[in-house]
């Protein structure tokens, strides 16, 4: 993966919109965030391989970004994102990396189902 | 550490063996001792992807399943076993179907020593269901024919409500095995282990002193 860049997510965002496509979405603050600080309220919500159709999506801001897609009859969205990749199967896979490398978020889009 | 039939290790991260178990597994394998790794995951939810970052969420799995491949190998690891679950949904298994699992690799096996996590205390859900899973399973044996059931614990209250660990094993022989198979683990370790030597001459004494001990708490059975 690499730093996000704009206008490379949003060509493949907009290529992908008005199709069938799988989606993976997870937010995440470790399995081990209260045991490491009792005061620490841990969080998360996990989707994978959820089919979607959104009629279109944007990335947003000058980093950490925010990702949003249209729904016929809804919304999905993703922030604190940081980092891309399109994999060698032509899936988008964006991930938000905290100050230490780990993976806070994840949201990724692509025509076939995740393994 | 006493002489065993056959060990069977349960755990289901890639890793979860490499700081507190490595050292017992591989002193078993040099005494002889045939050891099973049951891995339930491939820890695809692990949230070091590298940094600068090398892994991606959808090639994380693949890059932990040679690491643990690499792991199994430098512990001299016979029959290591992929389960097939995924990191994080544990839990949410059909709680039988996961007994029955861990149910046929006793009958199979026949272990003379099972190693798990202690459910209650062990802080990820997907250790605390695993190490259900097993204690359910070994519970239906009858009580003089059950395997011994060593348990890794190690939430914040463990000490305070199983007290001291009872089995305590002197892994030091087998040092050099263990740094390098917490090593072989580099997507998770590779961040903590910058600051460790190549090999143990030269690490921490204080690193070296907590690798050297491994501790379990014998699974304590509730009074009938």
């Amino acid at each position: 993966m690499k730093p996000i860049d704009r206008v490379e997510v949003q060509q493949k965002i907009d290529a992908l919109a008005g199709s069938d496509v799988y989606l993976h979405l997870e937010t995440t603050n470790g399995a081990y965030a209260t045991h490491n600080d009792e005061s620490f309220f841990s969080a998360g919500a996990y989707i994978r391989n959820a089919m979607i159709r959104y009629e279109h999506g944007k990335i947003v801001g000058d980093g950490p970004y925010r990702a949003g897609l249209k729904l016929e009859i809804g919304w999905v969205y993703g922030e604190g994102l940081t980092h891309f990749e399109i994999d060698d199967q032509g899936r988008l896979l964006m991930a938000g990396l905290d100050f230490n490398g780990k993976l806070a978020v994840a949201m990724q889009i692509s025509a076939s189902p995740f393994e | 550490m006493e002489k065993e039939r056959h060990v069977l290790v349960i755990f289901p991260h890639p890793d979860d063996e490499a700081f507190g178990v490595s050292g017992t597994i591989a002193s078993y394998v040099e005494n002889g001792t045939p050891v099973t790794y049951a891995c339930l995951t491939l820890g695809e939810m692990g949230r070091n992807l590298g940094n600068p970052p090398f892994a991606t969420r959808e090639s994380l799995p693949k890059i932990r399943r040679q690491e643990l491949v690499d792991a199994a190998n430098i512990m001299g690891i016979q029959d290591l076993r992929m389960l097939g679950f995924r990191d994080k949904t544990v839990e949410f298994e059909d709680d039988e179907e996961l007994t029955k699992k861990m149910s046929s690799f006793i009958e199979e096996l026949n272990p003379s020593l099972i190693i798990t996590f202690y459910p209650g205390y062990s802080v990820h859900p997907d250790h605390e269901a695993t190490g259900r899973a097993v204690v359910r399973a070994v519970g239906r044996i009858a009580p003089d024919a059950r395997p011994k059931l060593h348990c890794v614990a190690f939430s914040n209250n463990s000490l305070e409500e199983l007290g001291e660990p009872d089995i305590i094993n002197d892994i030091s022989a087998v040092k050099d095995k263990k740094i390098a198979t917490i090593r072989a683990h580099r997507s998770q370790t590779e961040s903590m282990m910058a600051s460790w030597s190549e090999n143990a001459q030269n690490t921490d004494p204080a690193i070296l002193r907590w690798i050297e001990k491994e501790r379990f708490w014998s699974y304590k059975w509730p009074k009938q």
